[in-house]
């Protein structure tokens, strides 16, 4: 496909991100949670072993319902050090004017990429007895970006000077309960206007099979870019966790048996060979798009997975 | 109806300790049904506080009355005579009831006694379970019969999170996740159509005090 970077009206935000996928070529992506403090030496200290590793990196907004750095001024710090950002916006801490404001000053400073999320309950975190906002849903959300965008309005109405031209990014989790519900819960956020899918981090390949199977066959996969969550895990003790601590996890038991038939010092390079695996095979995959690295407090194994995942060099375009 | 909780003692007590003479209000209406705050509950409540004041030796003048339902003037007129005659009111009733008391009687300080928790139902005798948080938009007819403003703790409308769990919540495991329940009800029913639409943003109508005017009425209370 023959491309003008210079002319940013061809794409719907001139991202990075959404030109490598527009070329074609598959991405990969990572991400990097804020500080818990305004620790700027902290960001940069894990945005460094990101740097041409990945085409995109998700800057997480208040993960896991804890008080970090501001999504969007960590994402600023990431920009200065070379990275493009991918702003999470959570549903549980802002009503629609307080996004549609931040949307806006995000976009104003250079931010091209948002990922809508319902985001951790409140419970989870430090304050748990917090006000949950929730005032539209993450589907809602995506909706409304796109209004923003596409129509030059504010969700009220009103005209904007100046719309925001964001890539629209949405989550995905294929091993949520019911399974048959969870391809039409796709459905609706492409409907809404997502550009883009990263999915929960994928440890059941057979599941996942057929959830894209099934986004294939309703054509979702033409609509819209779904780029795999893939997380090594460090440990045993790190996957017996996932396993049964965190909220719509799926790891099998075999995944589990890979990392414990390993020597202990092994068990983080078996993790990294599994998350490589299943590299291999998404590459492969019809309808998977790119992969999302959710390598968790583990920055700087970034540039060692990429390389092993054959992911070097990323494109440039 | 109104479901309530009795507040802790000690609260109660912290709040009635500077005045000798007290009123006691019960409430007839939903607090009743659900045993936090009708006649019975009041006997109880001043059992315990003059027990309680008699320990630490500074006994009170209690008394108690339950009116009907402290929610409706004529049934609060009953307490005209008896209301000026205590230093302070306590009242049994929902937070509404509370109000309507305090505004009968703006010179006297009023307390409450209960925590209004929830409009519910009756699970079982003593077990009361939150249904509905009166947002004034019932959104029930396309979600089976089950409300996701109350029940699902992201107040989602286009269906379950990505932390449902094996049909619980992710907020606990002894807490069912309303949209799993809603998909299944709607299968069941053959309606899944209705969730598949996108829901658009919720137009909250209880961001305000808001005032109800019945049909037919409308004349009569023009210009209020």
């Amino acid at each position: 496909m023959a491309m003008s970077t210079e002319n940013t009206h061809e794409f719907k935000s001139g991202s990075n991100l959404e030109k490598i996928l527009k070329a074609g070529h598959f991405a990969f992506t990572g991400e990097l949670g804020p500080p818990r403090g305004a620790n700027v030496e902290h960001v940069i200290e894990k945005a460094m072993p990101l740097k041409g590793m990945v085409d995109m990196v998700n800057i997480t907004d208040n993960q896991t319902a804890m008080v970090r750095m501001s999504s969007w001024a960590a994402a600023l710090i990431a920009i200065r050090e070379g990275l493009e950002p991918n702003y999470q916006m959570v549903c549980r801490d802002r009503n629609r004017l307080a996004m549609q404001a931040d949307i806006l000053g995000a976009y104003a400073h250079g931010i091209r990429n948002i990922l809508c999320l319902s985001g951790d309950h409140q419970q989870f975190g430090d304050h748990p007895n917090a006000k949950g906002v929730f005032d539209i849903d993450s589907i809602q959300l995506v909706a409304m970006i796109k209004k923003m965008r596409d129509e030059g309005k504010f969700l009220g109405g009103a005209e904007i000077d100046g719309p925001p031209r964001l890539f629209i990014g949405a989550a995905a989790n294929p091993f949520g309960d019911p399974f048959e519900w969870r391809v039409y819960r796709l459905a609706k956020k492409v409907q809404a206007g997502a550009d883009f899918i990263q999915t929960q981090c994928c440890f059941n390949m057979t599941k996942m099979r057929e959830w894209i199977k099934q986004a294939n066959d309703m054509g979702l996969t033409e609509k819209t870019y779904i780029l795999v969550g893939v997380t090594p895990m460090k440990s045993l003790g790190m996957a017996k966790y996932m396993a049964t601590k965190v909220p719509g996890m799926d790891v099998p038991d075999e995944i589990i048996k890979r990392i414990q038939g390993v020597d202990k010092k092994k068990q983080a390079d078996e993790g990294i060979t599994i998350a490589c695996e299943q590299i291999a095979e998404f590459k492969e995959m019809k309808g998977i798009a790119g992969v999302h690295l959710m390598a968790i407090e583990w920055e700087h194994k970034v540039p060692e997975i990429a390389e092993r995942a054959g992911m070097l060099p990323r494109p440039k375009v | 109806m109104v479901k309530g909780k009795r507040k802790p003692l000690e609260e109660i007590r912290a709040a009635l300790a500077p005045y000798n003479k007290v009123l006691v209000t019960g409430c007839g209406g939903c607090v009743s049904v659900c045993l936090a705050g009708g006649q019975k509950e009041v006997n109880l409540l001043m059992d315990d506080l003059k027990m309680l004041f008699k320990q630490a030796n500074t006994p009170k003048h209690l008394k108690g009355y339950t009116v009907e339902r402290q929610c409706n003037r004529q049934f609060l007129a009953e307490l005209d005579e008896l209301a000026p005659q205590a230093e302070c009111l306590v009242s049994m009733a929902c937070g509404a009831g509370v109000q309507y008391l305090a505004e009968r009687f703006p010179n006297m300080p009023v307390f409450p006694a209960i925590n209004t928790i929830a409009i519910g139902v009756d699970r079982e005798i003593g077990i009361y379970e939150e249904k509905c948080r009166a947002c004034g938009e019932c959104v029930l007819a396309y979600t089976g019969g089950i409300c996701p403003v109350t029940r699902c703790a992201k107040c989602l409308f286009n269906g379950p999170c990505g932390g449902t769990n094996k049909g619980m919540c992710e907020i606990s495991n002894d807490i069912p996740c309303a949209w799993y329940d809603i998909y299944n009800r709607l299968k069941d029913q053959k309606r899944l159509g209705d969730i598949l639409k996108i829901q658009t943003p919720m137009e909250w109508r209880n961001q305000t005090q808001r005032t109800v005017i019945q049909e037919g009425y409308e004349k009569r209370y023009a210009g209020r």
